[in-house]
């Protein structure tokens, strides 16, 4: 049994850590930088990263490899250092965990590559699984629990890093950014998803949501999420608010008050791992735990009560469908 | 089928019209392109063709993109099919001299690898009529600065996907800015992360959600420019 698996069937639900990227910024990162060439030259900053989302309670530190596979390390001339990078990234969340007096999961975060797949563009499938594999063996090796697949939009990347992640033997969540309409940018719904997801040979050891556009919209595409997942464990990883610009920093308007609301109910959609991503600081999560610690599980909200608690959604689903047939005279031959 | 057995250039002008925006919707390259040869052959003129039959055709896939109808993937099959009726007419539209709505300099933002939105708006623009300079990924305020200086562009489009790399927007807005040359140009900025409020903190003059967005919107600007 995996250590995360192990650890949600101790705990009725595990926090996540916040934002590693949009963090970075308040140590030094510079606008058009890799973040994960700083396992190599800064590790002292990641560590210091990790350390504050321990202090504010984290079950789950997601490393700082994000960008870390080879198609999106070319553009810094690292592509050759991908084992190296990974692992790193792994080996600094794990010795940031050690001897903290409990058990922390080390979740080897694996991004898109940033290419279109084949025919749409020029990746295709079989390069991607070798893509993946490079950067989840990288984690394993540094000592990663479990592949955190994530800000993923594409069904067929999707199928390609799980696929690494079963041949490299480590265990793997996904989540998805349901940016659009409801739906990823590539179209994939949640339900959808999860469908998909609960039919793979060795299924994840939990799924769901990460980043996008705010606490709401993400907590929306859990409605449906959730009522195909079946027993498999959801997670909410929601940016804290949407980026605004003072001077020359970014700063989320999500409050820790509005991340304090949304983790709360994020429990009573059914998520079992809760988290942040862009824009969550340490206080965000320190926040979710005191108030996920008192909180009693509450009947699954509805949309408007979602929307009346942490505001509208920002790209709410279409209110009409695709016209099939009828007017579209000839179709594509398939 | 029988419907895959149409024939096209049995169709009249307007059927043939409809039909083409329909195969345009559907992605269908061969099929436009052979739309795109009738109605040469029927002597039409190449800016009718792009402007009466194309770029309205483009209009309806952007509509349905804007509305949450048609995701990232059916639009790009779109924009392909579009691209392959272009490439028949783009030479023909200089020889005839036909009118250009403006010209666009675009790239995704340094340290960027993200392009499918980028792609996206360069293609939608050129559907409705723009010609697009597009700089890839990873483009950096001098490569920005020196393409407007090389093509005298209308608009300069950014695209960023990361929350550590669209603050470099503002950056090659402050460099526009140092040059004096702001103002001679729309500036228009798209991508997940960004809004309405980011743009108009870093100074740009729109943020735009979607690549038919940005159509509208660099089409608004420039006619209030001009007015």
């Amino acid at each position: 049994m995996s250590k995360l698996t192990q650890l949600l069937e101790e705990k009725d639900f595990l926090l996540a850590d916040g934002a590693t990227g949009t963090n970075l910024f308040d140590l030094g990162l510079e606008a058009g930088m890799a973040p994960d060439v700083w396992n190599l030259d800064l590790p002292q900053n990641i560590t210091a990263l990790h350390k504050s989302f321990l202090d504010a309670g984290s079950d789950i530190l997601v490393t700082n490899s994000f960008g870390a596979s080879s198609r999106r390390l070319k553009l810094h001339d690292m592509q050759d250092r991908v084992a190296e990078i990974n692992a790193r990234a792994a080996q600094i969340a794990a010795e940031s965990a050690a001897n903290i007096g409990r058990p922390v999961v080390i979740a080897g975060s694996v991004g898109p590559t940033g290419d279109l797949f084949a025919p749409l563009g020029e990746l295709t499938y079989e390069q991607a699984v070798e893509v993946f594999i490079e950067q989840i063996e990288g984690l394993k090796q540094g000592g990663a629990d479990v592949a955190w697949i994530e800000t993923m939009s594409a069904p067929e990347e999707i199928a390609a890093a799980v696929e690494a992640a079963v041949t490299v033997g480590l265990p793997y969540t996904v989540t998805v950014s349901f940016d659009t309409a409801g739906r990823s940018m590539m179209g994939l719904t949640p339900g959808d998803f999860g469908t998909t997801m609960g039919k793979n040979a060795t299924p994840p050891e939990a799924m769901g949501s990460n980043c996008g556009v705010g606490a709401s919209d993400l907590l929306f595409a859990l409605l449906a999420l959730t009522d195909s997942a079946g027993d498999i464990p959801v997670i909410a990883k929601a940016n804290a608010g949407i980026p605004h610009i003072k001077g020359d920093s970014v700063v989320y308007s999500g409050t820790p008050d509005l991340m304090e609301t949304y983790a709360c109910l994020a429990i009573d959609v059914g998520a079992r791992i809760i988290g942040g991503c862009c824009g969550n600081r340490p206080e965000h999560v320190a926040r979710m735990r005191k108030a996920l610690d008192s909180h009693v599980k509450g009947e699954k909200p509805t949309r408007a009560e979602l929307e009346e608690k942490l505001g509208a959604l920002v790209s709410p689903p279409a209110t009409k469908v695709k016209s099939e047939g009828g007017r579209r005279r000839r179709r594509a031959a398939n | 089928m029988s419907d895959d057995e149409l024939n096209l250039s049995e169709l009249d002008d307007t059927e043939l019209s409809e039909q083409m925006q329909d195969d345009l919707y559907d992605g269908l390259k061969e099929e436009v392109c052979e739309g795109v040869n009738i109605l040469l052959q029927r002597k039409w003129q190449p800016y009718d063709i792009l402007t009466k039959v194309l770029v309205q055709g483009m209009k309806a896939v952007g509509d349905d993109f804007r509305d949450g109808i048609l995701f990232v993937p059916e639009v790009l099959l779109a924009a392909g099919a579009m691209k392959g009726g272009m490439g028949i007419l783009r030479p023909l539209l200089i020889e005839t001299g036909a009118p250009k709505l403006g010209k666009m300099v675009v790239g995704t933002v340094k340290g960027d690898i993200h392009d499918i939105g980028k792609n996206l708006v360069g293609m939608m623009m050129e559907g409705a009529g723009f010609e697009v300079i597009d700089l890839g990924i990873n483009t950096d305020a001098d490569q920005f600065l020196a393409a407007i200086d090389e093509h005298k562009p209308d608009i300069l489009g950014m695209s960023a996907l990361l929350t550590t790399t669209m603050t470099y927007m503002k950056v090659v807005i402050e460099t526009l800015k140092e040059k004096g040359i702001r103002d001679q140009l729309v500036v228009i900025v798209g991508g997940a992360p960004l809004n309405e409020e980011f743009g108009d903190a870093i100074g740009a003059d729109a943020y735009c959600k979607d690549a038919a967005v940005a159509v509208e919107t660099a089409k608004r600007l420039l006619t209030q420019r001009s007015a």
